[in-house]
């Protein structure tokens, strides 16, 4: 809450009185809202349990996620090594934890790719219409014609594999969704007679974008974005699956269920518990997504 | 406190809004929202204009101030041409040039605090200091009745009728010379209307204002206006004084829009009032000749095929209507 309190008080400082008002935002009632949602809630803690475990990984780890315990391959979960150790004798639980900042990184890197060049062309294609937004339409239905996880490969092929490739590739093919929501919502606002207010007092292009569309499309962004990034943390574990992702030794839960599907017989708890992560943190993200959708949907309000 | 010199004037204004034709080698088809409009504002007055809906009067507001580019004509504010202005120019000339909306809900950014949307325009114009405008905004509340301790909270935490004061602080803002006031009470309770009503009386004399009012509800307009303009499809068919137009109605339009004002009283002649009959036509494919031929009691078959021009039937009374020929002058057409 102390986040979405406004940091600028001339106003308080200029008006007798004016500090004592209560007044609420928009974004106030959105987390009031969502204050009330429990699995919102448990779903909350536990996307910030994930970040907190991904930037504190190399003191929570137990091992390195390149240690490898020789003689200790393929173990079962133990005192010694919680959820057994792999092919070469690394701490499954370490390698776990070490992969999360792996999939976090590309939900927020990838997904703010996504969201800036879909944002900018969703925007211009809505603002201004006509033959620019028939032609970036064209370009939105072009790259969204392609498989995204072919094209995703081709991508990769042609950047390299490396974690930022990765981040890049999923970027480039994830933003056409976000891109086709804000154009129409963009087309819908800029109808508004506050656009036209503002453009009676000189209001340029840019300003209006920026003042008076983007703000209003914010909960639709907040909302797709995190709705994507389940789908993006899958997109990687594909590719680091099929092994075009990251590299070993760096551990992510694609590669790693990857590498565990050689010995699913004999060892299933391998591939279980990095699936077991990738599971929780997917549904985390989509039922988070799912809760700011109905906290933020402006037809529940008649604004 | 009508002055006799012009503030504004448009000279055969005309805005035309292409339709998608459906043929493919068909003549490009037009809505015709404004067409060829003349009429001159005078410093201080308040120029009513009404109309049915879409005969085009929150066009010719808009265009008026060049909020939509005119596709023909001229905009003669203090002199200057408006039309042949740049982006640039036109952005200044904005301080001057104002306008209120109808809806107080869609008006005012949801996402913005009373404070900053009235003091958006200080910042499309870079002018004032950041404290400088929050005192100019609470000043601007002041004026509008609005309590100034509300300057941070939202558009939704007020009524409509606080929210159409916000308006109207921010239209005031830049101090403007002209502002158009699209029917500003119309979306507002009776008893609000005419608290606005009176608050933009009061905002006139103390600025100095120059209205032009929007409005389709002819008793408001009686109160609030110097002078009416009536339209139809697009075309200007009467403009004369208030009291003159309500005394000496000329054009059968005005006549059959006076009487249409509910009243109270019961007597026969109320009662049996001519209401027009048959719909507005298409302004895509208006009638030819006068376009309001095809619902006028007293239509000849001259008005079938003649567009009556605007003429000069009383000192400052000008009517299209062909039932007047030869009577007073023709208004100059160039």
């Amino acid at each position: 809450m102390g986040l979405l309190k406004r940091k600028n008080d001339v106003y308080s400082a200029l008006i007798e009185g004016a500090e004592g008002v209560a007044y609420t935002s928009f974004y106030h009632d959105a987390m009031r809202r969502l204050k009330k949602d429990k699995i919102a809630m448990v779903c909350l803690f536990v996307v910030a349990a994930l970040i907190i475990i991904a930037i504190f990984a190399p003191f929570i780890a137990p091992y390195e996620e390149d240690y490898m315990d020789v003689g200790n391959e393929l173990a079962r979960p133990s005192s010694e090594h919680l959820l057994g150790t792999d092919e070469f004798g690394r701490d499954i639980l370490s390698r776990i934890i070490f992969g999360s900042r792996v999939s976090l990184m590309v939900g927020v890197v990838a997904e703010a790719i996504a969201v800036f060049i879909g944002l900018v062309v969703g925007a211009i294609a809505g603002y201004y219409g006509g033959k620019v937004d028939a032609v970036l339409s064209r370009i939105i239905e072009i790259f969204a014609s392609f498989p995204h996880i072919l094209f995703a490969i081709v991508v990769m092929f042609v950047l390299g594999t490396g974690i930022m490739n990765v981040f890049i590739a999923i970027g480039v093919v994830g933003w056409t969704g976000l891109a086709r929501v804000i154009r129409s919502q963009i087309m819908q606002l800029k109808q508004k007679e506050y656009v036209e207010a503002a453009r009676a007092s000189g209001g340029r292009n840019m300003q209006i974008i920026f003042r008076h569309l983007i703000p209003n499309c914010l909960s639709t962004i907040i909302v797709v974005a995190t709705m994507n990034i389940p789908s993006d943390i899958m997109y990687e574990a594909s590719l680091s699956f099929l092994g075009l992702g990251v590299q070993p030794p760096q551990a992510s839960w694609g590669s790693m269920i990857s590498e565990a599907r050689k010995f699913i017989r004999q060892y299933p708890e391998y591939s279980v518990f990095p699936g077991i992560a990738l599971i929780v943190t997917v549904l985390a993200f989509n039922l988070l997504g799912d809760a700011l959708r109905d906290a933020l949907d402006p037809r529940l309000k008649n604004l | 406190m009508t002055g006799s010199e012009s503030l504004l004037s448009v000279h055969k204004l005309r805005k035309w809004f292409p339709v998608k034709s459906t043929a493919l080698f068909g003549e490009k088809q037009y809505v015709k929202a404004v067409n060829d409009i003349t009429l001159d504002i005078r410093r201080g007055e308040t120029l009513g204009v009404v109309g049915e809906s879409g005969c085009g009067k929150t066009t010719l507001g808009r265009t008026m101030i060049r909020l939509i580019e005119p596709t023909g004509g001229r905009i003669v504010f203090e002199g200057k041409d408006l039309t042949g202005l740049n982006e640039k120019q036109m952005r200044l000339m904005r301080k001057d040039l104002q306008i209120m909306f109808q809806d107080p809900y869609g008006s005012l950014n949801p996402r913005m605090t009373v404070g900053d949307i009235i003091t958006e325009p200080y910042v499309f114009q870079k002018m004032y200091t950041k404290k400088e405008r929050v005192e100019k905004a609470v000043e601007l509340m002041k004026i509008c009745g609005l309590d100034p301790v509300y300057i941070r909270r939202y558009p939704h935490e007020f009524s409509g009728g606080q929210r159409q004061r916000i308006g109207i602080a921010r239209s005031l803002a830049l101090r403007p010379k002209f502002l158009v006031c699209d029917e500003p009470v119309s979306a507002l309770d009776v008893s609000i209307q005419s608290q606005i009503i009176n608050l933009l009386m009061d905002l006139q004399q103390e600025f100095g204002l120059t209205y032009l009012f929007i409005s389709h509800n002819l008793s408001v307009v009686y109160h609030m206006v110097d002078r009416i303009a009536v339209m139809y499809l697009g075309n200007l068919v009467e403009l004369a004084d208030k009291e003159e137009l309500y005394r000496d109605t000329a054009h059968p339009y005005t006549r059959a829009l006076l009487k249409s004002i509910p009243s109270l009283d019961f007597r026969e002649e109320h009662r049996l009032r001519a209401a027009l009959k048959g719909d507005i036509p298409s302004p895509i494919n208006p009638p030819k000749g006068c376009v309001f031929h095809t619902r006028c009691e007293s239509c000849t078959e001259r008005c079938r095929t003649q567009t009556p021009p605007l003429r000069e039937i009383a000192p400052r009374h000008m009517v299209a209507c062909h039932l007047y020929e030869g009577q007073g002058k023709l208004v100059e057409q160039q």
